[in-house]
């Protein structure tokens, strides 16, 4: 109670503040958020609209290149509804994705905000180790990891959740090492507010806009580990369909049939591209200033 | 300088026990443990299990099993490899040169493409170019490495005929000229993220050089804008590269390990996919650490360079 009035005076309303006007008047930044909503209301919906499943198999009917005949995306190898299984795969991918970067997230913000007030070795401690996570090729680790524990959309997404933390504990290490020694925090140490409250409910939302602008990229880039994982297979483990493990046999098919290549590349591409409008988006809307690493 | 030296070389080797605590902590999370190997041999039995953990001392505490792993590292004894039985070290040498060729090469591409398209961003800022080179970044940031090298196989390779679509040379034919034939497509695939990320930090930092004071005085000389970018903004700006180049390498190593996988490239990233399809977590243990170390150390090796190159930093 009194926390809020002493690290938050006055509060605009957020939709009518700069913030919101900054994002919703750049057009790449939209653009990316129309192609997200439409992408999860398609892997949302067309399971139920397709008249396919993502496993019927059709052995008449393999290789059906798109724009053809019944199938929409054309078939594989099996005579698998290509779109269907698109779909259904978006489904999963941008479920890892998202439970992914929520995982990271709150990884990143607690090392971030323990190394940043507490400083001293703790602080020494957890941010050497980020340095220490950050020296591996995160395809490696990510690799390793997923070789050595059970395969299923749960533990890739605490692997890849487990080598993506990183970004956010450094910004937030950041944001909290610049803020506490401010006055508004002296005042809740002197109103004798624990540790843990000053942190989280005093520091913490002070540096909201840059977390929710790392998140918003670690999406993208989670959905891209999964597909880089997946592809080599080491991910989401067939039949369950992801935009990677799609990709996974298409390169032997890659004469005869393309659109298995090209269409869940597509997808992918366009998924993470956007999410990364929206990222860069929010960046200049909070006008959080990139420091260049 | 010297204590710059000292200071950032204690600094790397804090890291590296740190890294070699991660890498003691997935080698122990490996199916079987270090002891993996003999699990696939199905005449072992548990009580040869139990009597080779005895052995190699997996019995101990866990910190006196890491202290002895990390020593042995540190001595050059980084285990044999399952499939051939030759030490962990030759087999990654055998690999290394494969992956720096390509590594190599797809860098010139970047950072020559990169500088190019940062500069004129910059000394065009809000043009059209500078507005389709940042959405073209940022487009560029997105595509699965892969996938990019799926689809220029598919152009160059099967419906042009014009470049090799995989492997790093034709058998019977290694003459240079194949070498760089088939070097072509997996560079420029490799390159593609990282002259998006080359242009970006390329436009910030000529953009930084072409506000400081150095440079209104020399247009204030009278100096044509093109002299100015070539002997004042330029060089100025490529100084913070050399940092970059360092901090990018685990991210060109993830590419490598992904483009080596979709050309058939006999590098460290195949490599390490072939070990870990087979289980030989010897090999795959060393290529984690060697990727690491090699990171720490460029990374050490760039923060000298530009502390040699930049008297600000070698006075300070």
């Amino acid at each position: 109670m009194t926390s809020a009035t002493l690290s938050q005076p006055i509060r605009e309303r957020w939709w009518r503040s700069r913030t919101t006007r900054r994002f919703i008047t750049n057009k790449l930044a939209m653009f990316g958020l129309g192609m997200i909503v439409l992408l999860v209301l398609a892997c949302i919906l067309a399971p139920h609209l397709l008249p396919y499943g993502s496993l019927d198999i059709d052995l008449r009917a393999r290789f059906a290149p798109p724009f053809t005949g019944y199938h929409f995306f054309g078939t594989d190898p099996l005579g698998r509804d290509v779109a269907a299984r698109l779909f259904e795969a978006g489904r999963i991918s941008l479920a890892v994705g998202f439970s992914a970067m929520l995982l990271s997230t709150i990884i990143g913000t607690l090392v971030g905000v323990i190394a940043g007030y507490r400083g001293g070795w703790i602080g020494s401690v957890l941010m050497r180790t980020v340095d220490g996570f950050l020296s591996f090729p995160s395809i490696f680790l990510v690799l390793a990891l997923a070789a050595a524990l059970q395969p299923s959309a749960m533990m890739i997404t605490i692997v890849i959740a487990a080598t993506s933390w990183m970004e956010v504990a450094r910004i937030v290490d950041a944001e909290v090492r610049s803020l506490r020694e401010r006055e508004f925090v002296q005042a809740g140490r002197m109103l004798g507010l624990s540790g843990a409250h000053i942190m989280f409910r005093e520091i913490l939302p002070n540096a909201l806009g840059p977390i929710i602008v790392a998140a918003t990229l670690t999406v993208a880039r989670a959905i891209l580990m999964e597909a880089y994982i997946s592809f080599l297979g080491y991910g989401i483990q067939p039949p369950l369909p992801s935009w990677g493990n799609m990709l996974n046999g298409a390169q032997q098919y890659l004469g005869s049939a393309p659109w298995l290549a090209i269409i869940p590349g597509a997808a992918i591409t366009i998924a993470v591209a956007s999410f990364n409008f929206i990222g860069d988006g929010l960046r200049d809307a909070f006008d959080v200033r990139s420091d260049g690493h | 300088m010297p204590g710059f030296l000292l200071k950032r070389i204690l600094q790397s080797l804090v890291l590296l026990l740190i890294v070699s605590v991660i890498g003691f902590v997935v080698l122990n999370l490996l199916p079987g443990g270090p002891l993996a190997q003999f699990g696939l041999d199905s005449s072992i039995t548990q009580a040869d299990l139990d009597r080779l953990r005895e052995q190699l001392g997996l019995n101990r505490p866990l910190y006196v099993q890491y202290l002895d792993w990390a020593w042995r590292l540190l001595q050059g004894d980084w285990g044999h490899s399952f499939r051939d039985g030759a030490p962990v070290l030759e087999v990654i040498a055998r690999h290394l040169w494969a992956t720096f060729l390509l590594m190599g090469s797809s860098t010139i591409i970047a950072v020559s493409i990169g500088a190019w398209i940062g500069i004129r961003s910059a000394t065009h800022r809000g043009s059209t170019f500078d507005y389709a080179a940042t959405v073209g970044a940022m487009i560029a940031l997105s595509i699965p490495t892969f996938w990019f090298g799926l689809v220029g196989i598919y152009v160059f390779s099967l419906k042009l005929g014009w470049l090799p679509a995989g492997n790093m040379y034709t058998i019977g034919d290694e003459t240079v000229l194949d070498y760089l034939h088939h070097l072509i497509l997996p560079s420029i695939v490799l390159a593609l993220v990282h002259v998006a990320i080359w242009s970006r930090y390329m436009r910030s930092a000529t953009l930084d050089v072409m506000n400081q004071d150095f440079v209104k005085t020399a247009r204030a000389k009278g100096l044509s804008e093109r002299r100015i970018l070539m002997k004042h903004v330029v060089g100025n700006a490529l100084l913070p590269m050399v940092t970059l180049a360092g901090i990018q390498l685990p991210s060109v190593l993830t590419g490598a390990l992904v483009t080596e996988t979709v050309f058939t490239w006999p590098g460290m990233g195949r490599l390490f996919l072939d070990s870990l399809g087979y289980s030989d977590y010897p090999v795959v243990m060393g290529l984690l650490m060697f990727s690491a170390i090699l990171v720490i150390a460029s990374n050490l090796i760039a923060d000298i360079a530009v502390a040699l190159i930049d008297p600000r930093i070698r006075l300070a």
